[in-house]
This record gives structure tokens, C-alpha cells and sequence, in this order.
């Protein structure tokens, strides 16, 4: 065996080099950055650091997840906007799937009518931005009536201006006891029962709308990267077309699909932060809440960006989980 | 520098506003004004710049403004944790309600269960969480961030009342589609007193501040508006003196003209003349805000 060769010429000590000075230049500049704004932090007598996630939060967060109110921390009032992102990122995805594998398919079928609709709903969507189509969304359900004169779908269900109030099971005296706590019309609006805010509503609904556009397209688009031969070879061994869309050709044209679809999964998780334009309290709106309070912009973003990216990188590895499982490494065939 | 870099609101009628013609006119931006006119000479050497509850103290902490002129409450959190200065306070308030008159609310006690707009990053949105805890009353809070969206909801019946200053309340009541279905509740549930801010790295810079709004202030209480000045040079009273700056030199231990206070008053005019011009109009009263031989609670040092 050769002694190691640690010359310029090896290949190998010209990487190890270059890598070892580009990480020391990286970390020499994180450095500079964070002493140089830290020294300018203190000379204007601007206080740091996390302290302020124990201090009292002071303000009040509507309909929240978790039981919280004004006396609660600042982490918790971030917990609370984190599961309010959390919330509305996975509903939307799971109602952006589904209603984008529906309106892809519906983009490809050969009624025109059919195939016309869709084109026409994928364009709108994604040609028109997507606050705007919150906002749409938004003043559209504030021209529900109010709780006093609202619409009575079922008995205890309500849909007003206010937000949509149905009955909530409740164990008022222990396990045995299951009853239904029903909204009521009392002083302003409901008391009792649960509902859904219409900022919910007009974020997941814009969200999914938007996204599901998208995803339509890319959809169609992986179907038809599916061999012809696929199709032919199903349909002639007896299988309807839809059977053969849904047995041979859908599974296959997954591998195409993931990757986009997954882009737009992260899409739709950053989308979401618009909740502060519609009054939702997500992640973004409690955060600027926060830091307006505080006055700790720094420590606040930081923060705020660690969990997205997390959710983000969350969302991503569990996307390439699955694709490895629909598209598992295919050794090329040589040609002898 | 050549001019003074004054950081405003969006647009909140009497305080900082656009005028038809485009100006920037109010209560807070002749705060701006009168700097300038102190330290620069002239009171149109000033650049507005918009800013949101949420954006102000970040744009004076970083520089990006000289001043900030914005309906900013001083607090105790404000003052020593942002380490902002307030130098001076020029206006006193409360937070109010502005709710429907068919909702029979009389008192802001009769809010128990009603849904509240507020802005986020105010006092108010606090003075309401901790007015409400207080009195064991519960609200939902409808958080919205610009102002004109958030007083649309609240035209649009999104909530019940909403929650603001009590000064600006009249000119919300007044961008109603129909003002005389809205009341502003006569209850105050705090009392923010507010005034331009500034980072206090430069010493001299808050004291000019300071005493320039204390000069409109001195001006008034002296009888001397932007008319009458010019008259009050020939006066014989060592008050009126070592204001228009024939006496006392003060001008020059803020390093600035001996005529400062005499610029602010011609150009500016005194206290009494801003506000006429900029919050009589909407129907405000002066209050609070009178001098104290007037019965209000404005006492400033004066100009010795």
C-alpha cells in the first residue's frame, strides 16, 4: 500500500482544503455577525436573550387550542399560534390532495365539458394571488348573517357572520354521562358548543383551493409521463379505465408526482403565515404580536424560523419516505 | 442629514394623516415640524415615513427613523426594556370602545361576552385583556393588523365594538358608512398618555425634542401664537425675552439658534393653534390636555 499522499496534487487534500476554509470562512462571518449585533444591541441598551418567554403574555388569543389566557407565558401564547399553524397546514394539505388528485383526474378525462371545467378552475387559481383569494374568501363569509338572524342548518348548528357553532359532546358528571352541549344564542352571540372562526374557514379553504390547483396540475402531468403501453396493456387484459387508471397507471405515476407535490406541501405550510392579513392567530401574527410587545425582534424571528424550518424538514423527510416506497432504486438494465 | 426623518402612522385622522393634497398634516406631525424648525429653520425640511403598530419601534431602534411621532403610549416596558426615550408628552387619552347603538351597551361593563376588534402590538389590546380579567368579564378578541381593515370588520359586523384609542374613536365613528348607528362609550379603561420617541444614544437630540415640544406648550401658556410673535420681539417681559431668544442664550446650549423657540411658534404656531387645526375639527375636546391654569393636567417646565 502507498504511504498517504498529502501533496496538492492528491485530490483529496485539495478537497479536504477547500471544505476545511469554506466552513472556517461560514463560521468566521456567523461570528463577526453575532458580536458585531450583539455590541450594537447593548450600546443602544436594547435588552436579549430568551427571558421574555417567561414574562406574562398580556393579550388575549381568540378560540385558542390549547386552554390559554392572558396571564399565560409568551411560550405558551407561541405554542398556541404553533398549533394553530399546525392545524390549518395539515388540514389544508389533506383537503389540497384529495380535491387535486379529483380535479387533476377531472383535467384529463375526455368528456370536454368535464376537462374544460377543470382548466378553467386550475388557471383562475393559480394565475390570481393568493391573498387576494383569502381576502375573496374572507368578505365572503362576512356576508353571513349575524348570530341573531343566523341560518339554522340542523337543530344546534348555526352559520353566521361569527363563525360556524355546532354542539360538542361533553362528560359533565364523569365517563357514564355523554350529552351534547348545544350552542346558544345568549347576549352577543353563542355561548356553548364548539366552532370554527371564519378566519379558519376562509384560510383553509383559500389554502386549499389555491393549492389544490396546483397540485392538479401536477397530477395530470405525472399521469400522462405514464408509457401509453401501460394503459393499453391494462385496458386489454379486461380492466375498465378507470380500474386501469386506479390499479396501473395512478401507482406508477406517483414517482412523478411526489417530489413537485411535496414543494408544494411546504408551499402551502409557509402560504399559511397570510393568516395575519385575515386575523387568524397562527405562528407569524402571535410572533409580531410578540415582538411588537417585547421589543425582541432578534430572539423572536430566530425563533420563528427554527420551527418552520423543522415543520418544513418534517414534511420533506416524510414525503422522500414515501417516494422511496413507491419508487424503489431500479438498477439500469445493460445492454449486452 | 438636512432634514428630519419622522416616523408616522398609516394614517390616523388628526394625529398623522394625508390631506387631499397629499401633506401630512396633524397633531404628532407638527411634533416632526417643530423640530425641524428648531433645529433646521425651516419646518417643511422633514421626511414622513408610514409605519404600523408593529413596525414603529423596530424602524427607531434600527435608525431608519430620526423620530417617532405616532400615538405611541409611554410605557414603563417601552421606556426602559426597548430602551426608547420619550422625551415629552403631547397628548393624553384613554382606550375606549366605539360599539353599535342597537346593542344597548351602556358602559364597557355591558361587553361581558363580546367579540372585540383590536389591533395587534397596541396597549389597547392589552388594556382590554387585563380590563376585562379584572372585572371577571370574558371577550374574543378579532386581531387584525391594519387599521383600516380592522375598523372594516368592525363596520361589517365582524365584532361588536371596537377597541382604540378614545381619540381616534371619533374619527372612526366618522368613517362609518352610517355614524349615528355607532357610539363611543364613555368609559376609559386606561390611560396611555402619549409622545414622540427617540433612542437616547444622543443625548442633546432628546433634549431638543423635549423642549421644542415644551415650547408650544410655553407659547401658549405666554399668549404667543403664530401671529403674535412677530409683535412679542419688541416685549418688554423677560419671559417673552428669553423665549423668542433675546435673552438667556438657551438656543445656543442646545446648539441650536437663539431664535429656536421663536422658528417653532412662527411656523408651527403654539399648542392651542395645532390643535385647533388638527382635532377640534373631528369634534375632540381638549380635556385632559389643558393647561393646568385651565384645569387640565399640562404642566411643563419653562423656558429659565
Amino acid at each position: 500500500m502507498s504511504p498517504r499522499d498529502l501533496s496538492w496534487n492528491n485530490p483529496r487534500t485539495r478537497a479536504v482544503v477547500w471544505q476545511t476554509a469554506a466552513v472556517a470562512i461560514v463560521a468566521a462571518a456567523a461570528a463577526l455577525l453575532t458580536m458585531q449585533t450583539t455590541a450594537n444591541l447593548r450600546l443602544r441598551g436594547i435588552t436579549s436573550g430568551f427571558d421574555y418567554l417567561d414574562r406574562a403574555a398580556g393579550f388575549e388569543i381568540a378560540r385558542s387550542p390549547l386552554s390559554y389566557s392572558s396571564r399565560d407565558t409568551y411560550r405558551r401564547a407561541l405554542a398556541v399560534g404553533l398549533v394553530n399553524t399546525l392545524r390549518v397546514a395539515l388540514l389544508g394539505t389533506a383537503i389540497a390532495t384529495a380535491l387535486g388528485l379529483l380535479i387533476g383526474i377531472a383535467r384529463l378525462s375526455r368528456l370536454r365539458i368535464v376537462s374544460a371545467l377543470a382548466r378553467g378552475y386550475i388557471e383562475v387559481l393559480r394565475n390570481t394571488p393568493l391573498l387576494l383569494q383569502l381576502l375573496f374568501w374572507y368578505a365572503l363569509l362576512q356576508a353571513l348573517p349575524s348570530p341573531r338572524d343566523a341560518l339554522q342548518l340542523t337543530s344546534g348548528t348555526y352559520l353566521t357572520d361569527r363563525g360556524l357553532f355546532f354542539p360538542r359532546p361533553v362528560w359533565p358528571g364523569g365517563w357514564s354521562t355523554l350529552a351534547l352541549e348545544r350552542p346558544a344564542l345568549a347576549g352577543f352571540g353563542f355561548r356553548g358548543g364548539a366552532s370554527i372562526s371564519p378566519e379558519f374557514a376562509a384560510l383553509l379553504i383559500g389554502l386549499s383551493t389555491y393549492t389544490a390547483a396546483f397540485i392538479a396540475e401536477i397530477v395530470r402531468e405525472g399521469v400522462l409521463a405514464v408509457d401509453r403501453g401501460q394503459t393499453e396493456a391494462a385496458l386489454a387484459l379486461g380492466l375498465s379505465r378507470a380500474r386501469a387508471l386506479q390499479l396501473v397507471v395512478l401507482p406508477q405515476a406517483l414517482r412523478a408526482i411526489i417530489p413537485p407535490t411535496t414543494s408544494q406541501f411546504l408551499n402551502l405550510l409557509k402560504n399559511s403565515s397570510l393568516a395575519v392579513a385575515i386575523g387568524y392567530p397562527d405562528l407569524i401574527s402571535i410572533t409580531n404580536t410578540t415582538l411588537n410587545q417585547t421589543g425582541q425582534a432578534i430572539e423572536a424571528i430566530a425563533l420563528v424560523t427554527m420551527l418552520y424550518l423543522a415543520m418544513g424538514l418534517a414534511v420533506s423527510f416524510g414525503m422522500n419516505l414515501y417516494h422511496r416506497s413507491v419508487a424503489p432504486h431500479v438498477r439500469p438494465v445493460r445492454q449486452s | 442629514m438636512g432634514f428630519v426623518q419622522c416616523g408616522v402612522s398609516t394614517g390616523i385622522a388628526g394625529f398623522s394623516a394625508l390631506d387631499p393634497q397629499g401633506h401630512w398634516r396633524g397633531l404628532d406631525v407638527d411634533v416632526c415640524r417643530a423640530v425641524a424648525a428648531a433645529v433646521l429653520g425651516d419646518e417643511a425640511k422633514v421626511r414622513f415615513t408610514p409605519l404600523t403598530a408593529a413596525q414603529r419601534f423596530t424602524a427607531l431602534q434600527t435608525g431608519e427613523i430620526d423620530l417617532l411621532s405616532r400615538v405611541t403610549t409611554i410605557t414603563f416596558q417601552r421606556d426602559v426594556q426597548l430602551g426608547i426615550e420619550f422625551p415629552a408628552v403631547n397628548w393624553y387619552d384613554g382606550t375606549g370602545f366605539i360599539v353599535r347603538k342597537a346593542l344597548n351597551v351602556r358602559s364597557a361593563r355591558d361587553l361581558n361576552g363580546a367579540t372585540i376588534c383590536v389591533q395587534p402590538g397596541t396597549t389597547n389590546e392589552l388594556d382590554v385583556a387585563d380590563y376585562f380579567r379584572t372585572h371577571a368579564l370574558t371577550f374574543t378578541p378579532v386581531v387584525i393588523e391594519r387599521l383600516e381593515e380592522a375598523t372594516n370588520a368592525y363596520f361589517a359586523g365582524r365584532c361588536d365594538a371596537f377597541s382604540q384609542d378614545q381619540s381616534s374613536l371619533a374619527a372612526v365613528r366618522a368613517r362609518a358608512p352610517n355614524p349615528d348607528e355607532h357610539v363611543v362609550l364613555p368609559d376609559l379603561i386606561s390611560k396611555p398618555p402619549y409622545g414622540p420617541g427617540v433612542m437616547p444614544a444622543d443625548m442633546r437630540w432628546t433634549e431638543i425634542v423635549r423642549w421644542s415640544v415644551y415650547a408650544m406648550f410655553n407659547a401658549e401658556e405666554l399668549g404667543l401664537s403664530s401671529t403674535t410673535i412677530d409683535r412679542a420681539l419688541a416685549s418688554d417681559d423677560p419671559n417673552v425675552q428669553r423665549f423668542v431668544g433675546k435673552a438667556g442664550g438657551f438656543g445656543e446650549m442646545l446648539g441650536l439658534d437663539a431664535d429656536w423657540a421663536f422658528k417653532i411658534v412662527k411656523q408651527v404656531g403654539n399648542y392651542e393653534e395645532s390643535f385647533s387645526r388638527n382635532l377640534k375639527p373631528l369634534g375632540i375636546e381638549r380635556g385632559y390636555n389643558r393647561l393646568w391654569k385651565d384645569g387640565g393636567v399640562v404642566y411643563v417646565p419653562a423656558l429659565r
